[in-house]
């Protein structure tokens, strides 16, 4: 896609040699000059802590000691390979992030149809479902985490009324996962469902005039005309989510506050493990091979996510 | 400002990794120079404090008295309530070497952190002084913040003996007995403690358990040891050691006869059953008299109790005030510290907020206290008794990590059914990790 329209080249003004040429090499310059904040920034902020944590991954530091670098090479990646309490947290990221992603674009896709009709009060809903990303992480997770108590909290007493027996939500892995999820669920819901309803309008109507003349109902409308045309865009909200979700921290470090994911490890994710291991344990090395190997499995995902992407539109263009 | 031209430029950029892996945006400046210890012209002073849990020092009005003996200074506290939190954090910062409080809070739990890793980064405090406050303190209060070439690290606050609270009115109810004395012979070791958590259960009002948790269960009996996780030499050795074991033990035998509220200590649900009465007795070291008070509010008032502790005297906790080395106001904060530990203030601390004193004279000024929270406990005599009776315990560097792992352990056989068994092995495991 690109964002500039072609524009043809000026014709060249009868100035003197020497103005146009410093003009030429103005014109030349200046964009770079407009993005430099950016990229200065983004190279103190963005590439330096880059490669100085892959540099501190080739070593044994703690931060205690930081002046005492101890060198062992491939050694934090290796020891991963055989670091159970790395493979777990791999593990539960996968799970969090399936049970976190899944419902919610399928919900966000249902909330987009309904907020596509023509219908009273549409802007305030509109407006409505976004709120939920306005707040905070700290804030929310600390709602749920009330919420979603053993003993006195308001989810349990409503499935208590029901004669469902207190679960435990904090130390049962399932449970105790699924809370984690429906936080992120909780927030991130009503921002795909505005993105979805952005591309949905940009569906042609004619197309929905020639189904609704061929007899089509409303759901054979939304699986024919309405998910083809979203393709692109259930893309990118599933690529922002897969990202979303292998950097799961907040939540499940706020919902109980413990940097282990709970006294068994059973929510722990990837990014909450690199924390422990730096901040909890002060093993600054291993952190940062950790944050390493996110970084790659990070871009791994998305490559595969993308050439699947590719491959499928590429199919239909042949049909 | 200036970066010290002694910092080696490997160092300076150590600093810098640090702070930049920290995240946090600080100034990586750390190379303070010695002198400046002074405001400019003797001006007005801002103190900065930074502390962990409740100190109690706003709360007993003890900076506002210092602020009116000395015009021009005041004093500036900021708190985290997770100490673990909090030592994150310091740690973040004493890397990057900036945004460092001039006084920063130590807990016992973390001072052999100080003394073997990062004396240098404190001050020694004998350069205004201290070592003629040593007198003053209990011995091995003063010579745990003693590091290898004998500077003083810190200057002691509290101690934590440790001591049984519990609800009288839910004793009541239970038809167990009421008064400490009987209690103190009837709970006189663990097993009689557990024997008589069982005749609770037995007839306990509804919801309501015999103790918090195990894991605070394991916190106060392995307060009663000497070596714990470290020996003297400083060699680890929790897994052979048969009195971690026997707290291990007891707390296992504890989760499994359904004693524990299976509540996580310092959780917000933790918080919440203090009024709602869901455990009867709370192991309690001296500090914790001042959290079940906030907690418990108005309404716990007479309600609890407190009595020896099963099995002998121990310490859980304690603290030391610090004064870094980035730190501004040096001289400012030694003088601050010196009269926040001095006898006359660790004793009002203590009858006010329930610190106990790691100075030997407000020892003897609290001997006679009582608290009519706690049913006019006698709690200086409580506690006087155990504090000298508890065993000097041998200081690890890790300790706060490795008793993190085990009772995460214990939770796991008290809330998931795990397997005893296989849960040491999860200890195990998780203290390996730990240390890395």
């Amino acid at each position: 896609m690109t964002l500039t329209a072609p524009v043809n080249p000026p014709k060249a003004l009868p100035v003197s040699r020497r103005e146009s040429s410093v003009r030429r090499a103005w014109r030349k310059a200046s964009p770079y000059a407009y993005i430099a904040p950016f990229f200065t920034l983004f190279a103190a902020f963005g590439v330096f802590p880059l490669i100085y944590t892959a540099y501190v991954s080739l070593y044994r530091v703690e931060l205690q000691t930081p002046g005492d670098m101890e060198w062992r090479g491939l050694g934090n990646y290796t020891a991963l390979l055989g670091d159970e309490f790395f493979w777990n947290s791999l593990r539960n990221t996968f799970t969090i992030g399936v049970l976190s992603t899944v419902p919610q674009l399928v919900i966000a896709l249902g909330l987009a149809h309904l907020l596509n009709y023509r219908m009273r009060g549409r802007t305030f809903l509109r407006t409505a479902v976004l709120l939920p990303y306005a707040t905070s992480v700290a804030a929310a997770t600390l709602v749920f985490a009330q919420l979603f108590g053993r003993d006195f909290g308001l989810i349990n007493y409503v499935l208590g009324a029901v004669g469902i027996g207190p679960v435990d939500w904090q130390n049962d892995t399932v449970a105790s996962q699924i809370a984690v999820s429906t936080v992120v669920v909780w927030r991130w819901t009503g921002y795909n469902a505005l993105i979805y309803l952005a591309g949905m309008q940009s569906i042609p109507d004619e197309l929905y005039e020639a189904a609704a003349m061929d007899g089509a109902s409303r759901w054979r409308q939304f699986f024919h005309v309405t998910l083809p045309g979203l393709r692109p865009t259930i893309v990118f909200t599933v690529i922002v989510s897969t990202i979303g979700a292998t950097q799961l921290f907040g939540e499940p470090l706020l919902l109980e506050g413990s940097i282990s994911g709970g006294i068994s490890h059973q929510y722990q994710t990837l990014g909450l493990y690199m924390y422990e291991q730096g901040w909890g344990f002060f093993h600054l090395g291993r952190a940062a091979a950790i944050a390493w190997v996110m970084f790659l499995l990070i871009v791994v995902v998305v490559g595969v996510n993308a050439l699947i992407a590719r491959r499928r539109s590429r199919k239909e263009a042949g049909r | 400002m200036p970066i010290d031209r002694a910092v080696r430029s490997t160092t300076l950029a150590v600093r810098l990794g640090a702070v930049v892996l920290s995240g946090a945006l600080l100034a990586a400046c750390g190379g303070s120079s010695d002198g400046a210890t002074t405001d400019a012209a003797g001006g007005d002073v801002t103190i900065t404090v930074d502390l962990f849990g409740s100190f109690g020092y706003k709360e007993a009005g003890l900076y506002a008295e210092y602020e009116k003996l000395h015009p021009g200074v005041t004093i500036k506290q900021t708190d985290t309530e997770d100490e673990a939190d909090y030592w994150k954090s310091l740690q973040t910062r004493l890397a990057g070497g900036g945004g460092l409080a001039d006084v920063q809070g130590v807990e016992v739990g973390r001072i052999a952190s100080v003394t073997q890793q990062q004396a240098d980064k404190f001050e020694d405090l004998k350069k205004y002084g201290a070592d003629g406050l040593k007198g003053q303190f209990a011995e091995a209060k003063w010579a745990a913040a003693t590091g290898k070439n004998g500077e003083v690290l810190g200057l002691g606050t509290d101690v934590g003996p440790e001591a049984m609270c519990y609800r009288k009115d839910l004793f009541a109810k239970a038809g167990l007995p009421t008064d400490r004395e009987a209690l103190a012979k009837e709970w006189g070791d663990w097993d009689g403690y557990l024997e008589l958590g069982k005749r609770y259960k037995a007839k306990a009002p509804a919801k309501s358990a015999w103790l918090d948790s195990v894991g605070s269960l394991y916190s106060i009996m392995i307060g009663q040891e000497q070596e714990r996780y470290y020996d003297a030499s400083g060699k680890l050795i929790w897994e052979e050691n048969p009195a971690l074991r026997a707290a291990w033990d007891h707390s296992v035998k504890a989760a499994a006869d359904g004693l524990s509220a299976k509540l996580d200590q310092w959780s917000p649900q933790w918080n919440q059953a203090f009024s709602a009465g869901s455990f009867a007795t709370m192991p309690c070291p001296a500090w914790m008299l001042g959290y079940i008070k906030g907690q418990a509010g108005e309404t716990g008032k007479g309600k609890w109790d407190v009595a020896a502790l099963p099995g002998g005297a121990g310490n859980w906790g304690g603290s030391y005030l610090a004064v870094p080395k980035a730190a501004q106001h040096k001289k400012e904060a030694y003088e601050l510290i010196k009269w926040l530990t001095a006898p006359e203030q660790q004793a009002r601390l203590f009858e006010k907020q329930g610190n106990f004193p790691s100075s030997t004279g407000a020892i003897e000024k609290v001997a006679t206290a009582t608290d009519p929270y706690f049913s006019n406990a006698p709690i200086g005599k409580i506690f006087g008794d155990a504090a000298k009776a508890a065993p000097v315990q041998v200081l690890g560097v890790h300790d706060q990590n490795i008793a993190q792992q085990i009772t995460n352990a214990l939770s796991e056989v008290e809330r998931k059914g795990t397997a005893p068994e296989k849960a040491w092995e999860n200890a195990r495991k998780g203290v390996a990790n730990t240390l890395g």
